[in-house]
């Protein structure tokens, strides 16, 4: 750790100035501004500054049709389109009681999974990316080029997916995706390895990333922190165990944690959930049940008059969606409750006694994705 | 024809024998100076592309090799911008002092046992005397350019270029310890057919990793390190002043990686083959090693940058020193 600043504060407000790390930055994911405070190169302060990519989508939600909305929530997070896309359809098939059949629910966890290695591919090796290693995120691209064409194959597009259904999915997956995924599954195994020889051990990385950005259990807790960067922090909590949706509570995996709470457990947490993400992958193509992918559902759905509220795990933590009925065939209200926004905040409470190559490294660790702070 | 073998007679009388070798040297460098960088980076797009799964550019001439050309002709025509708050006067001369350096380290470089430009008796200490002004023009360049990560960027380059200085002149010193020469063809010709490397491992890593981060270049690119100071001193460079430094930067890389070849891997010499091949074998193999370790390596940060000059570096080239002069010594 770091020595606190031991000059008086007299002398420090003469000494400090700021710097506008983006919204045009190398590594700001997009448009995302953070208003440094810094001491030479000492972080004092760091203030996140969003609302760059801020499109209304969840206004936009109060004026369209729920089946129109469908094609919104993977724009929020493009990295893990397919399961905010899932995520809406849950909530809405909670709110009006419509039962899914088990084969499309399978095919939602396959593909949900999948997305899930897609998207830790890019929040793991970001962190190495932003420490300076470019070669280990064009080996992910590699194979994250593999995923992409299996979930093209059955889900037709390759970012922003609208696969899902109310009441299941758009259509039954082939024997191209069984069997590439399949490959895809064994292929990632032995890559793995290369992986851990590559990043996992390198010295450089290590240093750079161990007792960094260090979350501890209580503040994690405090701010709210979900996901990969909680569990980094000791916190055994998956909302796909702890409150389960769909057919999860089917599968054995195990919920990846680490005590450290800095950098490179963080790391550690992704690429072990990725392992466990390819568990569960095997054991539903291993019991796809067979029966129809779509429950019968009417043309328009209109819930009933009411309110209800889903969460699931996305690649990022754990995501609500709020939904409101008025009983019409148009939302009357969405919220959506994000976890790269609580995730982000709590940069303010661990950059300060960082350096400023540390700030890129903790905010690539985090992983968030801009739209999806914005909305 | 006469006359112009006339003429060539009257400059030679009129000049001398050095200075008309020292004109044409210079002529020659300036041309062979840009090209050969292009073949540089276009090298080390290829090195890098193919470290990450890729084949790089290959459109423009047999795979892509015009393609850093092309590029180069069109840096030149690039507007020329200088920023309002900028301090002119520096903000224009950086560029300039930056490139000097770099062709005057070539001068002195034997490439063969003829080829070379002029073979001084200080030869190594002129190298290590301009390359030492690298530092001030970061300095001017981040001053000048008014630009927060520019300035964070200067500051860096400063720190680092003086602390790795010491351990890049501690190293050399073994060497020249045992040849007693400043000397480029003496110290080849001091070597065994080898290279100094035999003797002198440690002095030869910690020379490699010196002008690794004298040369700015990763795992110690801190000055220019992208995902954080977007592109540290150049950022507000456009055109052929951006050029300049780009082109000096691989300049540096070159003339580390022969002076390395001259200092451990014993320059020119070698078997069968003619010197001035051997010699660029060895650069290029040099120069491969520093691509090779840049896109596979994280970039470290300042504080660890600076602790291992200071604590590893520095003690372990002394160290090497004083064995090396007591070895002599005794021997």
């Amino acid at each position: 750790m770091l020595n606190k600043i031991t000059i008086d504060d007299a002398t420090l407000e003469q000494r400090v100035y700021q710097l506008n790390l983006g919204p045009q930055h190398p590594s700001t994911h997009g448009v995302m501004q953070f208003i440094l405070t810094l001491d030479g190169e000492l972080v004092v302060a760091c203030e996140p500054n969003i609302g760059y990519s801020h499109r209304g989508h969840e206004k936009i939600a109060e004026n369209r049709i729920y089946e129109q909305f469908l094609p919104y929530p993977p724009r929020m997070d493009y990295l893990s389109a397919l399961i905010f896309n899932y995520g809406y359809c849950q909530a809405v098939e909670r709110l009006c009681g419509i039962e899914v059949p088990r084969r499309a629910e399978y095919i939602r966890v396959i593909t949900s999974e999948l997305n899930r290695i897609s998207s830790h591919f890019i929040g793991a090796f970001d962190l190495v990316m932003a420490l300076g290693a470019f070669t280990p995120f064009m080996y992910c691209w590699d194979d994250r080029e593999v995923l992409l064409d299996l979930l093209e194959g059955v889900a037709g597009s390759r970012l922003t997916y609208c696969y899902g259904r109310f009441g299941g999915v758009r259509n039954d997956i082939d024997k191209a995706f069984y069997d590439g995924t399949r490959r895809f599954i064994d292929r990632l195994r032995g890559r793995m390895k290369d992986y851990h020889d590559l990043v996992t051990g390198n010295i450089i990385f290590i240093k750079r990333a161990k007792d960094i950005g260090i979350i501890t259990k209580e503040t994690a807790l405090e701010f709210g922190v979900t996901g990969p960067s909680l569990r980094g922090s000791g916190v055994k909590y998956d909302v796909r165990k702890q409150e389960p949706y769909s057919v999860y509570p089917e599968f054995k995996f195990e919920i990846p944690t680490r005590e450290e709470g800095d950098c490179l457990a963080r790391y550690q947490v992704r690429m072990a959930e990725i392992e466990q993400s390819m568990n569960i992958i095997e054991q539903a193509l291993d019991h796809l049940p067979p029966g129809p992918i779509q429950a019968k559902v009417p043309r328009f759905i209109s819930p009933p008059e009411g309110e209800g509220y889903f969460a699931f795990e996305s690649a990022r933590g754990a995501v609500g969606f709020y939904i409101v009925s008025d009983g019409s065939r148009v939302p009357y209200r969405i919220k959506v409750r994000s976890p790269s926004f609580s995730n982000l905040y709590v940069m303010t409470k661990i950059c300060p006694g960082h350096f400023l190559a540390d700030v890129i490294a903790i905010f690539g660790s985090i992983d968030v994705t801009v739209p999806e702070i914005d909305r | 024809m006469t006359q112009l073998i006339q003429l060539w007679n009257d400059v030679y009388a009129f000049l001398g024998h050095d200075v008309t070798a020292g004109l044409i040297g210079l002529l020659i460098l300036l041309a062979f100076i840009p090209l050969h960088v292009v073949i540089l980076v276009w090298l080390e797009m290829k090195v890098f592309a193919h470290i990450t799964l890729r084949p790089a550019f290959m459109r423009v001439g047999p795979h892509g090799i015009l393609q850093n050309l092309a590029d180069g002709i069109k840096m030149i025509g690039k507007e020329i911008i200088t920023p309002k708050p900028a301090d002119k006067f520096l903000f224009f001369i950086a560029p300039i002092v930056i490139i000097v350096p770099a062709f005057i380290g070539y001068i002195i470089i034997p490439f063969s046992p003829v080829l070379q430009i002029k073979e001084l008796n200080v030869g190594i200490m002129l190298i290590f005397a301009f390359s030492s002004l690298t530092v001030l023009s970061l300095l001017m360049a981040g001053w000048a350019s008014n630009n927060k990560y520019s300035l964070i960027s200067a500051v860096r380059s400063v720190a680092q270029n003086v602390a790795y200085e010491i351990p890049l002149l501690l190293s050399t010193m073994s060497i020249i310890i045992m040849t007693n020469s400043f000397r480029m063809n003496d110290i080849i010709a001091a070597q065994p057919p080898i290279g100094y490397i035999l003797y002198q491992p440690i002095a030869f890593l910690i020379f490699f990793i010196s002008t690794t981060a004298e040369c700015n270049r990763a795992p110690f690119d801190l000055v220019e390190a992208e995902s954080e100071l977007v592109a540290g001193f150049h950022t507000e460079y456009t055109g052929m002043r951006f050029g300049l430094f780009f082109l000096a930067e691989y300049t540096n890389v070159v003339i580390a990686a022969a002076m390395a070849t001259v200092l451990f891997l014993g320059g020119w010499r070698g078997p069968f083959l003619p010197g001035i091949v051997w010699f660029f074998l060895k650069v290029y193999f040099l120069i491969f090693v520093v691509y090779w370790i840049r896109w596979t390596f994280p970039r470290v940060r300042f504080d660890q940058l600076m602790n291992f000059a200071w604590k590893v570096l520095i003690p372990f080239a002394l160290l090497n020193l004083i064995i090396t002069a007591i070895v002599l010594k005794v021997v």
